[in-house]
């Protein structure tokens, strides 16, 4: 998509963090820079899966340039129908004027396109970010204070987590605007969705992560010095139990696009008027497919396509590398970085083969494992 | 007396207790797990019918707009949706229990019968999928883990990786423009052909697995028909699911690959092969099939994406329509069920994961 557009200022764009910051920076600040996630990851990958990461950074870049300077690179408006010469009209193949054809509803497909990249971005901003403040604060407070309060929200959690989580979304689209998309409710009724699609998962990662810190000396020490329960879960305990989160959230950044395109395709989510949308773009391309009309359906579709891929490849490479057993260990420096956590995530991973069926997500790894295998389809 | 009762049991314990105990471990779990069922989907069916009627009763939703207000509330007041919410609640899972799923607005069908004749399709349709994923995902998943860190294993992880990034109802457009239009070889919409269909509403006491219906029959031909009409959708579901298959054979052999008796039976003469796919391939398999309940679940919900690309008439399918018709007692309905099944397939393959691996009861 937008690789054809802007490829020079995407390329050098994701590797430059990492070489500014190694030469000259001052130790302290170099320290905190290398320990940031996906900087430290690609600090400490090699060969192939430090080209994974790379390529995904690159193209997480991308969709972001598209999202971020839609109005500059699309030709057109994304509900433009007629410039003053005169109607797009439909279905036309690719030419100049249209670089790639234009849709049945007499759209410019390339500009729907590159505004459809920031309908996703907004979309996954939205819904990951509400989901991680509502899923960590529920998982601090469920798993600190017990009781039960906790054994409610952890029966009403893994009730929702077993749902498939596309008829979820459904279910509250219809709830959150009626099934039924005005202007402003669109995009915003189908992020609301996805949230309460993600909560339950962030729920159980930090719920499980603090049961199990609650226990540890430092919290003990604290409760005996006097400190009030919300000190503890946000001084002490928060930091340490959400830890993985990164990793979740670059799962369900690609799973909430494949939501949004799902609930799009089946006809929900966002009218073309008020924005556009992938999904809903190739729902009304179904038809032309039959009758050999492809640049309607195979541009939103590659769009889709690569942006899951983006994200998905630094997701990917980043669970490699947090995972001992798949690390290609070819650097004494990372190895030795990664040794701390080890032993326990070695543990827990040998552990999630029984995920959690009874009392679930009792081990953070085993529902993290199982986290990752629920986004690893919608 | 207690002790006396007692006692012919501490007598006999030590010989029988290693077999008694697994046993009845193994008979607690499993009774544990169906009865943790009940709970389960009494909460998905609680919660799906209050977000349901929050926004309002489904008569208003369906045809608002389109009678005039007094009409409106007749309608309403006849099907009972004027009452308070928890006498209809109460009423709606009274039905639920006895079977009765309600009826639908639209076509005024019960819901009932509309799950019976589409939920066989669909269970077809996730059938030829899973074997779709298991003949991708499984040898390539070993493969992979057999090179690791080669280019066949960078070549199919990037295919992995890009078969889930690949949206299952694009993955069909694209199936649907290369094998129906640019080389059509393939049909791309509907379960078999208009003949077949007619021969398969023919049939006595059908099960609506067209596929078991035609070669009960004998009907080669309608199989044939059956069989060709199902490759299309079944690869699109498949492929996605197989890509995960791929990634979860590859991560778990790579685990017990690394393990010493893999080095000891190579010591002994024992093939590449035989150790890939059998000695580290068994123990691998465990943490697949406790997944499985979980990309079963998540199968049904990408068959409703599936059944819509290719005009399936399964129960996905149907719940597009209906949610295009904004019926959603049937949409409702339908996603209940999908809930139930849910939760019972992750109940059978709780059970089969305990069955294989006696670590998992706890």
């Amino acid at each position: 998509m937008s690789t054809e557009t802007t490829p020079t200022p995407g390329a050098p764009g994701a590797p430059a963090p990492e070489a500014s910051a190694t030469p000259g920076a001052p130790s302290s600040s170099r320290s905190r820079w290398s320990r940031l996630p996906v900087v430290s990851h690609l600090r400490q990958s090699v060969g192939l899966q430090r080209g994974m990461l790379i390529s995904g950074l690159v193209i997480c870049a991308l969709v972001l340039i598209a999202a971020i300077f839609a109005p500059l690179i699309a030709p057109y408006d994304y509900a433009q129908l007629r410039t003053p010469e005169g109607a797009f009209g439909a279905q036309q193949p690719p030419s100049a004027a249209h670089i790639w054809g234009t849709t049945v509803g007499g759209f410019d497909v390339f500009s729907r396109v590159i505004w459809g990249a920031r309908t996703a971005v907004f979309v996954i901003i939205v819904a990951v970010v509400m989901s991680l403040f509502i899923g960590v604060a529920l998982g601090l407070i469920s798993g600190y204070i017990g009781g039960w309060l906790d054994r409610i929200l952890v029966v009403v959690a893994d009730a929702i987590y077993a749902f498939p989580s596309l008829l979820l979304a459904i279910v509250m689209t219809i709830v959150i605007s009626g099934g039924q998309s005005n202007v402003v409710g669109g995009v915003l009724a189908a992020a609301i969705s996805i949230t309460v699609v993600f909560v339950p998962q962030y729920f159980r990662v930090v719920r499980a992560e603090t049961v199990r810190l609650k226990a540890e000396p430092f919290v003990e020490s604290a409760q005996v010095i006097g400190e009030s329960k919300f000190r503890i879960i946000t001084r002490h305990i928060y930091r340490n139990a959400t830890r993985n989160i990164p990793l979740i959230f670059t799962l369900n950044s690609s799973e909430a696009i494949l939501t949004l395109a799902a609930l799009g395709f089946l006809g929900f989510g966002i009218e073309p008027t008020s924005a556009a949308e992938w999904g809903y773009d190739l729902n009304k391309a179904l038809s032309d497919v039959t009758s050999g009309i492809w640049w309607t359906s195979v541009f939103p579709g590659l769009a889709i396509v690569l942006t899951v891929l983006g994200i998905t490849l630094v997701g990917e490479s980043m669970n490699d590398l947090n995972d001992p057993r798949l690390r290609v260990r070819r650097r004494a420096r990372g190895r030795r970085r990664a040794g701390a956590g080890a032993g326990a995530r070695a543990k827990g991973a040998a552990g999630s083969s029984a995920t959690a069926p009874g009392a679930a997500g009792t081990s953070a790894t085993g529902s993290s494992a199982a986290t990752t295998t629920k986004g690893d389809l919608r | 007396m207690t002790a006396s009762v007692q006692a012919p049991e501490l007598a006999e314990g030590p010989v029988k207790s290693p077999k008694t105990r697994q046993g009845s471990g193994l008979g607690r779990y499993i009774l544990v797990r169906f009865l943790l069922i009940i709970p389960t989907v009494w909460i998905l069916t609680t919660l799906v019918f209050f977000l349901m009627r929050i926004t309002g009763d489904p008569i208003t939703a369906a045809l608002g707009g389109r009678l005039t207000q007094a009409q409106l509330a007749e309608r309403v007041a006849a099907a009972g949706y004027d009452r308070p919410l928890i006498v209809q609640y109460f009423e709606y899972m009274g039905g639920l229990l006895r079977g009765d799923f309600g009826t639908t607005l639209s076509d005024n069908r019960p819901v009932t019968e509309v799950l019976l004749t589409y939920g066989a399709a669909t269970l077809e349709l996730v059938f030829f999928a899973l074997i779709v994923a298991f003949l991708v995902g499984v040898p390539l998943g070993m493969v992979a883990a057999k090179f690791r860190d080669r280019w066949p294993d960078a070549v199919l992880r990037v295919l992995a990786i890009l078969g889930y990034a690949t949206p299952v109802f694009f993955a069909g457009l694209l199936l649907k423009l290369v094998f129906g239009v640019m080389w059509p070889v393939l049909p791309v919409a509907g379960r078999a052909t208009g003949n077949t269909e007619l021969l398969m509403s023919g049939v006595v006491g059908p099960t609506g697995l067209y596929l078991l219906d035609a070669l009960r029959i004998g009907d080669m031909d309608a199989a044939g028909d059956v069989l060709r009409h199902a490759v299309l959708p079944a690869v699109a579901l498949g492929l996605l699911t197989g890509g995960t298959f791929l990634r979860l054979v590859r991560t778990n052999l790579i685990g017990t690959l690394g393990n010493q008796y893999i080095e000891s039976g190579r010591s002994r003469g024992v093939s590449e092969f035989r150790l890939v796919t059998k000695h580290a391939y068994r123990p691998a398999l465990i943490p697949i099939i406790t997944v499985m309940g979980m990309q079963i679940a998540l199968m049904l919900a990408g068959a409703v994406l599936t059944e819509t690309t290719f005009e399936w008439k399964g129960l996905g399918f149907q719940l597009a329509q209906y949610l295009a018709a904004r019926d959603f007692v049937a949409v409702q309905g339908i996603v209940v069920l999908l809930a139930v099944l849910v939760a019972l397939t992750n109940f059978v393959v709780d059970i089969i994961a305990a069955l294989i691996d006696p670590r998992v009861r706890y």
